[in-house]
């Protein structure tokens, strides 16, 4: 292959990659943030012993875990507004979807992270005559959270590759600007090389450092 | 009731969905007096241990502990989380199977009712703390990892734990059936002089020697009923229903 590679006119857009950066990144820490948030009150709405709460937020966490990410985006834009009959903007809707797509898959780590904590660290804890948020807190969230960082890391890898999807309901992050370049410059390569590195220049260390958290708490 | 009882328990039920596992349970411990409990697999020994410290929620009776009563049944409903630990804080309990918090050192297991019930500062656990795990011999063993001990040490480790939160009454889960039979002699010893130092204990054990030796009560449940309760030599050395003899007849070493 002789094709001649040519990242001057790429680069000469950098200030849209970088915009574009910034709205990748915002996306994903707000997103992981709601995602988290609500995951942790799903799981308790789910141990809570209550039908009434439980059933719906496993139905949620279901709903949102068996459907494509893009669907949900699509949904939430295209049609949720229809449903409640409320304007939605692009980058609400692509919130809101990616948000709940992130609790779903929070819930359900939290949820494996207290289900392997031995019931004997409850009864134990309970035995001392600790309350159950200190128990939670003392003793059973610290041992859980050794377990959840491995998939807590993944699954916030997953929301930062996800928020690509945002392009298509017209949020400019970096995908949407990389369009915007590939259409001016007529260098789609480049700018998807560039895309790409850009992507893996933030993942890369990321997935290190969770492996090395990793190793050091499963010592 | 006399001042003296430190626990009363008083027609106690208690059903796993449709299973009755204790049914109508009486009972009353004096004050600085052990009591064992003794009974074959499924008994109901466990329930009704967890149900004096409410890790299980009695569905009627009443247990009554150093003169503080909770009512179950409809009523157990009014409870809340913090009433409930406060009464599980009069007491403290030791596991088959220890339950040390992993994540912790074994000092930090000995100060954790201290500081996370009692909310007492770090420096003011270890005082507490220290002389407990020297009362178990586990001083040199502080800054370990629970994962580390031996099954012996964690117990031992386990009853200073408990010891802790200075509770008026003792409750023991077959503290001894998960040992070597060399650790099972130490354990007991602790136990042994727990009682000598007045500590009012409920005690289910296989020992059968340790239920005739050490304690003052020896109560035999079947099927979640009381089948015979009394003074301990009495009720081991010549009991008098068919069911208990029968029962004790498996522990002719604990009875010669
Ligand atoms: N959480 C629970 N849910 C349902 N059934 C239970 C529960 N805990 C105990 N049981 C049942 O209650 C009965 C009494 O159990 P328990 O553990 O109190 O017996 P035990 O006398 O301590 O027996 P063992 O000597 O084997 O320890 C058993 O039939 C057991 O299966
Ligand atoms: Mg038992």
């Amino acid at each position: 292959m002789n094709y001649h590679w040519d990242f001057g006119d790429v680069l000469h857009y950098w200030p849209l990659f970088e915009t574009g950066l910034g709205y990748t990144l915002g996306f994903t820490l707000i997103s992981a943030v709601i995602g988290m948030v609500t995951g942790a009150l799903l799981t308790l709405l789910r141990r809570s012993g209550w039908k009434i709460l439980s059933v719906p937020a496993v139905a949620f966490v279901e709903v949102f875990r068996c459907t494509p990410a893009l669907v949900q985006l699509v949904w939430c834009y295209y049609a949720l507004p229809v449903v409640l009959d409320i304007t939605l903007s692009p980058m609400m809707a692509a919130l809101l979807a990616l948000s709940c797509y992130g609790a779903a898959f929070y819930s359900e780590i939290f949820r494996a992270g207290l289900d392997t904590v031995d019931i004997g660290q409850w009864d134990a804890a309970y035995a001392l005559g600790m309350r159950p948020f200190t128990a939670l807190r003392r003793v059973i969230g610290p041992q859980a959270f050794k377990i959840m960082i491995a998939p807590l890391v993944s699954q916030f890898v997953l929301q930062l590759k996800n928020t690509s999807l945002v392009s298509v309901v017209t949020v400019p992050d970096l995908v949407y600007q990389g369009q915007m370049v590939a259409s001016a410059t007529y260098k789609p390569l480049e700018v998807y090389t560039t895309i790409a590195i850009i992507y893996f220049a933030i993942l890369f260390p990321i997935t290190q450092v969770a492996r090395i958290l990793e190793r050091r708490y499963h010592v | 009731m006399s001042k003296e009882v430190m626990i009363d328990v008083v027609n106690l039920e208690k059903s796993f969905g449709k299973h009755k596992v204790l049914e109508d349970i009486s009972f009353s411990v004096p004050k600085g007096k052990v009591i064992a409990l003794i009974g074959p697999s499924g008994s109901g020994k466990s329930t009704l241990l967890r149900c004096i410290n409410l890790l299980e929620m009695p569905d009627a009776g009443a247990i009554t502990i150093n003169g503080k009563t909770m009512d179950f049944g409809i009523l157990s409903l009014r409870y809340r989380t913090t009433e409930l630990a406060a009464f599980r804080a009069e007491t403290g309990m030791v596991f088959q199977s220890f339950n040390l918090f992993p994540n912790m050192t074994v000092l930090e297991n000995v100060m954790a009712g201290q500081r996370f019930v009692k909310g007492i500062s770090k420096d003011e656990a270890e005082l507490i703390a220290r002389p407990l795990l020297a009362q178990v011999g586990m001083e040199g063993f502080a800054a370990s990892m629970p994962q580390r001990l031996s099954g012996g040490q964690k117990q031992r480790v386990a009853i200073a734990r408990a010891l802790a939160t200075n509770p008026k009454v003792m409750l023991f889960d077959e503290a001894t059936s998960a040992l070597d039979p060399q650790r099972v002699a130490e354990i007991l010893a602790i136990m042994r002089e727990l009682a000598q130092a007045g500590m009012t204990q409920v005690v289910v054990t296989h020992e059968m020697s340790y239920a005739r030796d050490v304690a003052d009560i020896v109560m035999f449940m079947a099927d979640g009923r009381v089948v015979e309760s009394g003074p301990a030599r009495q009720v081991i050395e010549d009991p008098q229903e068919e069911r208990t003899r029968d029962f004790l007849k498996h522990f002719h070493a604990g009875c010669s």
